[in-house]
């Protein structure tokens, strides 16, 4: 049977990785090659690297260290940030990506997804979606979580799935950066909405919180996080081992 | 040198890198001269069926696969291509494969529990079902990395190795020269590396 996957989302600005310790053996951990081969080699189960870069020059970094990456690192590689035509999505595929995220783009061109999904496959398009609550529903918010769509989250969602996205990251910025759990709640409605792999996002702040993720919600498939990781609070190893004795698949 | 067959279908990046990272001298080409020369034939592909199998007719490549395969040359199918080898496949409609391997392709809809979803995607263990120099480098158990929603069904003695997904899905099948894997070894970590490695260093 197929494994919970745990997933490192790297930041990249400018080619190099936003924040982080050092690790032992990882000699600069700003390096994206040097950090995704560190994760990769401790059982990450896919990375996905997010550009937060606004410049030209940044974007062409990017693609270069994307590059980079994918002819070193072999698990599967999923890229978000920036994307908001067809040709974003040959310009990072080309590149070594397997995957591509929407997010502000699809909100922007509501055909990008059904396009994307056409040329390239259902497999290869992702949805990210940053939602909060406001008042008794879940809204959609762009532009990294500062501007309120106005769009019905749960809704939109399913739109998105239906046009193509073959899977759905949910990161829910009420509980992102809070560290005492995933969003368990807005994980549970978007699992009853959709039938593609759902990705939990924003929350983590310990191993317990996967332990919780997974044995709550025994249909989420993947669960992702950013600082837990690079500060070194939580190390895949053990995560994955406890994950293992409380009887989650895992790949170890 | 291995030859990675480009028929204008998929993304040929990985697969390339990841014949470097294990020492091996590959070519992406469409070129039939280019391909006949080679000593190994990599046949990729990702999407659908129909069209990939169109692609491959209207570049004439299928004939060229065809032949050197009868010529005893080792030819490896990933995810589409492995499926491309077999007879037919019934993914939206009915389409011919190039016939090198006995089966077709079905989908997993209807054949695996309701509540598993479709498509197969993520990591999942391989279970042996025969031998082959490809698993000579890898544990039963290991975990590769799958994305798909049909299979290879009706295999007989092709079947290497299978992982569970609401029913047994081929994931490595072979017969003599001509092999296939559903997942993506360029994309499975080591075991995948390995899973390559074998096939380039042949069956002994």
């Amino acid at each position: 049977m197929i494994t919970k996957r745990i997933i490192p989302c790297l930041d990249v600005k400018n080619g190099r990785v936003v924040k982080g310790v050092n690790f032992e053996g990882v000699s600069d951990v700003s390096d994206p090659v040097a950090l995704a081969d560190f994760y990769s080699k401790n059982g990450a189960d896919e990375l996905v690297f997010y550009d937060i870069t606004a410049s030209f020059e940044g974007r062409k970094l990017f693609t270069d260290i994307l590059t980079d990456v994918a002819s070193k690192i072999f698990i599967p590689l999923t890229v978000g940030g920036g994307i908001n035509t067809v040709d974003d999505f040959d310009r990072v595929l080309k590149c070594g990506a397997d995957k591509v995220s929407v997010n502000s783009g699809a909100i922007r061109n509501p055909n990008l997804i059904s396009e994307a999904a056409k040329r390239y496959g259902d497999q290869c398009v992702v949805i990210s979606a940053d939602v909060k609550r406001v008042g008794n529903e879940f809204r959609v918010f762009a532009k990294g979580g500062r501007e309120d769509t106005g769009l019905e989250a749960i809704e939109w969602i399913r739109r998105c799935v239906g046009n193509g996205a073959g899977e759905v990251v949910l990161n829910s910025i009420d509980t992102d950066g809070v560290k005492r759990g995933f969003d368990l709640e807005m994980l549970r409605a978007v699992l009853q909405a959709v039938n593609v792999p759902v990705i939990a996002s924003g929350g983590a702040g310990g191993i317990g919180d996967f332990v919780d993720l997974f044995k709550s919600l025994p249909t989420v498939d993947a669960g992702l996080a950013a600082s837990i990781f690079h500060f070194g609070e939580v190390t895949i190893p053990d995560l994955k081992r406890e994950l293992k004795n409380n009887g989650i698949n895992v790949r170890i | 040198m291995i030859a990675i067959v480009d028929y204008g279908v998929g993304n040929l990046f990985s697969l390339k890198s990841s014949f470097r990272m294990i020492g091996q001298d590959a070519i992406v080409s469409g070129d039939k001269d280019v391909i006949a020369k080679a000593d190994k034939i990599i046949l990729p592909g990702v999407g659908a069926f129909g069209d990939a199998s169109r692609k491959l007719r209207a570049t004439g490549l299928d004939r060229v696969v065809i032949s050197e395969a009868a010529n005893g040359k080792d030819v490896m199918g990933i995810c589409l291509g492995m499926q491309l080898l077999f007879e037919k496949s019934f993914e939206y409609g009915e389409h011919e494969g190039l016939g090198l391997l006995k089966g077709q392709i079905v989908g997993m809809e209807g054949r695996i529990p309701a509540d598993l979803k479709i498509p197969h995607i993520g990591w999942n263990a391989l279970r042996f079902r025969k031998e082959s120099h490809l698993t000579n480098g890898i544990r039963e158990g290991d975990f590769v990395y799958f994305v798909h929603s049909f299979y290879a069904d009706g295999c007989g003695d092709s079947l290497i190795a299978t992982a569970e997904y609401g029913a047994d899905v081929p994931a490595i099948v072979g017969k003599d020269n001509v092999m296939g894997c559903q997942f993506h070894p360029e994309k499975s970590g080591n075991v995948g590396l390995s899973i390559l490695k074998a096939f380039c260093e042949g069956r002994k």
